[in-house]
């Protein structure tokens, strides 16, 4: 009874709008048989699955560079306590609360031609010519692991916290390395955080509009920025609603996948 | 696998002045004893004894602040646990949940890279040691405390470690299934052969499995010895009191002759008892007598009753436990000094209440006057 006002404000705010969204976008087009085949145009076209394959390919990118950043992070925080455990957790979560926009325009301070970064790099005579790090792939992909680091960091944490540390003490106990009570006790305990948390960067991924929108160059466009575009430029409403709805599919049939991962999870009683 | 394993030779330890320090406290203070090849040896001891710390130390879990371990005669300060060759088992069991029985036997061998083969038929053996052959594709949540605890144990001997050592493995156990694994680890450590260290704070599991014990107290070893010695021998008030039922009549050392001291209460009574071998006369001391030494016989003894080997005392039944098998009785021989005695259930009432007249008698040689 006490989630009917949530219900309540979510169909109303959320839910009521996007269906709203929908019908009258799609609607403009005309009947089913001219919807669909506008929509089969709109999916094959050659801007959309552009986007579509960049989009995929810097979330696949975003989510395995926030994985390999986050792991270590995640196994500090999981095997540390005291202070050092809240400053690290501190530099975790300060920024997840910080606007998205103020982050990213941090950024663009620090990666730009005469940015902090080229300036100290130039400075120190590693290189000669600053590096072009803003307004191509490389700063969309460090603005956007930036802002996702936290997501990974935080399921990695929550799902080794559950590891017993007794476990890799009895593995060494029992005659294995380091590396081997690593891999086949620590990672592998730890794998459904892995599976959980590259769900859910990609599934956040996928939708990133501001990030590469702010840091990208012009070949780095999203499919989120193609949806923008086509309302706010070429006035497409039908073409938007067609890959909103494509965007809203792929997150939902991934989300089913990360809440069937999580429920057997807990049917196991980890 | 025998380069892994430090302890190649027969598994014999030896603790040299071990010591451990957490900050200002001393938990393990210079510790010395040496543990036969073939061995059970149980280290007990209340909580925060020193006696798991004692342990971490031979496993390499605890560094080692003061002092050596030996292993056949090796010095092993500088050898990660993982090179030590121990077999370990844990308090909590520490199965690994992703991995069925049959894998989590095959981890040591997986980890010394044993040829497949092998793999597979002594991790057979070692399931049939332990009785769960069946239980080979099953895993931890399936299983009961019991099985949980065999698997453990199974893992711990399957590469034939000379030596194991076990931190409280029975301690989530009920006590009839405690009692059952007592004698199957017993069982298994004798068919094997090998050196057992068994931590525990159960005086009754480690006087059951052991050969030898160590009582610690405080990080020190107050006593090591068989547990019929120990027992009958206490050397010290916290020995008497930690292991079994034990009577401590307070009194005053009055003379010592022959290895015979006699004890003078504050009420005048005097009891012999064999002499503690640091006790002098004069000095405040306890007499111990465990409670099923002692004959309890209604009504009070004849003044003349008293004999040379022997010590008497009347008194007054303040209380009776129905054990079941056996029936406690406590009597106050004197203000403020109620002496437990332990009587065999036989069915014959001996008292129909409380509050009558009760003689107590033991052998002079069943007792002992320790220093207080």
């Amino acid at each position: 009874m006490l989630v009917v006002p949530a219900v309540v404000l979510l169909a109303l705010v959320f839910v009521g709008p996007l269906l709203w969204f929908f019908i009258r976008s799609l609607a403009e087009l005309g009947g089913p048989a001219e919807i669909a085949s506008h929509a089969w145009a709109v999916v094959t076209s050659r801007a959309v699955l552009t986007a579509l394959s960049t989009t995929n390919w810097i979330s696949l990118l975003v989510t395995v560079l926030v994985l390999v950043i986050s792991y270590p992070v995640a196994y500090y925080l999981a095997t540390n306590q005291g202070w050092r455990f809240s400053a690290v957790l501190f530099c975790i979560v300060v920024p997840y609360f910080t606007s998205i926009i103020v982050r990213t325009y941090s950024w663009m301070v620090l990666l730009g031609r005469n940015g902090l970064v080229n300036q100290m790099l130039l400075k120190s005579g590693l290189i000669d010519e600053p590096l072009a790090l803003l307004y191509t792939k490389t700063g969309v992909l460090i603005g956007m692991v930036y802002v996702l680091l936290p997501y990974m960091v935080l399921t990695l944490f929550a799902a080794m916290k559950t590891i017993d540390p007794s476990l890799m003490r009895a593995a060494r106990g029992l005659g294995a390395s380091g590396f081997h009570a690593f891999t086949r006790v620590y990672l592998p305990l730890s794998m459904h955080g892995v599976v959980s948390g590259s769900l859910i960067v990609y599934i956040l991924a996928i939708g990133f509009f501001i990030t590469p929108g702010l840091m990208g160059g012009p070949t780095d466009v999203m499919i989120a920025m193609l949806i923008e575009r086509s309302v706010e430029i070429t006035f497409d409403w039908g073409g938007a609603a067609v890959m909103s709805l494509l965007l809203l599919g792929a997150t939902l049939v991934l989300y089913s996948i990360y809440y069937r991962l999580t429920d057997v999870r807990r049917m196991m009683g980890a | 696998m025998s380069d892994l394993a430090v302890g190649a030779g027969r598994g014999t330890i030896e603790l040299r002045q071990l010591s451990k320090r957490y900050g200002k406290e001393t938990v393990v203070d210079s510790v010395s004893t040496t543990i036969a090849a073939g061995e059970f040896f149980s280290l007990l001891g209340p909580s925060g004894s020193g006696k798991t710390t004692t342990l971490m130390m031979v496993a390499g879990f605890a560094e080692v602040d003061g002092g050596q371990i030996l292993i056949d005669g090796v010095d092993i300060a500088d050898v990660p646990p993982q090179r030590r060759g121990f077999g370990m088992v844990f308090q909590n069991y520490a199965i690994f949940p992703h991995l069925s029985v049959a894998e989590n036997v095959a981890f040591p061998l997986r980890a010394r890279k044993l040829p497949a083969d092998q793999i597979v038929s002594r991790v057979r053996q070692a399931l049939e040691l332990v009785k769960l052959e069946r239980y080979a594709d099953r895993f931890s949540r399936e299983l009961s405390g019991g099985q949980q605890q065999r698997v453990a144990i199974a893992r711990a001997i399957v590469f034939q470690p000379n030596v194991v050592l076990m931190d409280e493995p029975l301690g989530a156990l009920d006590k009839n299934l405690r009692f059952q694994m007592q004698v199957e680890i017993k069982e298994i450590q004798q068919r094997l052969g090998m050196t057992v260290v068994y931590v525990t704070h159960d005086q009754e599991e480690a006087m059951n499995m052991s050969d030898r014990i160590a009582i610690m107290n405080s990080g020190r070893i107050e006593q090591v010895g068989r547990p019929a010695e120990i027992y009958e021998n206490p050397t010290s008030n916290f020995i008497a009191r930690f292991l079994g039922e034990a009577n401590l009549v307070p009194g005053t050392v009055e003379a010592i002759d022959a290895g015979v001291a006699a004890l003078r209460t504050a009420g005048g009574l005097l009891l012999r008892a064999r002499a503690q071998t640091t006790l002098r006369v004069g000095t405040a001391a306890h007499l111990f007598v465990r409670p099923e030494r002692i004959e309890i016989s209604a009504g009070h003894a004849a003044p003349g009753a008293i004999h040379a080997d022997a010590n008497v005392a009347n008194g007054r039944l303040t209380q009776t436990s129905f054990l079941g098998n056996i029936l406690r009785h406590a009597v106050e021989i004197e203000p403020g000094i109620a002496v437990t005695v332990d009587v065999q259930n036989s069915r014959a009432d001996l008292f129909r209440s409380v509050d009558q007249p009760a003689t107590l008698s033991w052998q002079t040689d069943d007792s002992v006057i320790l220093e207080r």
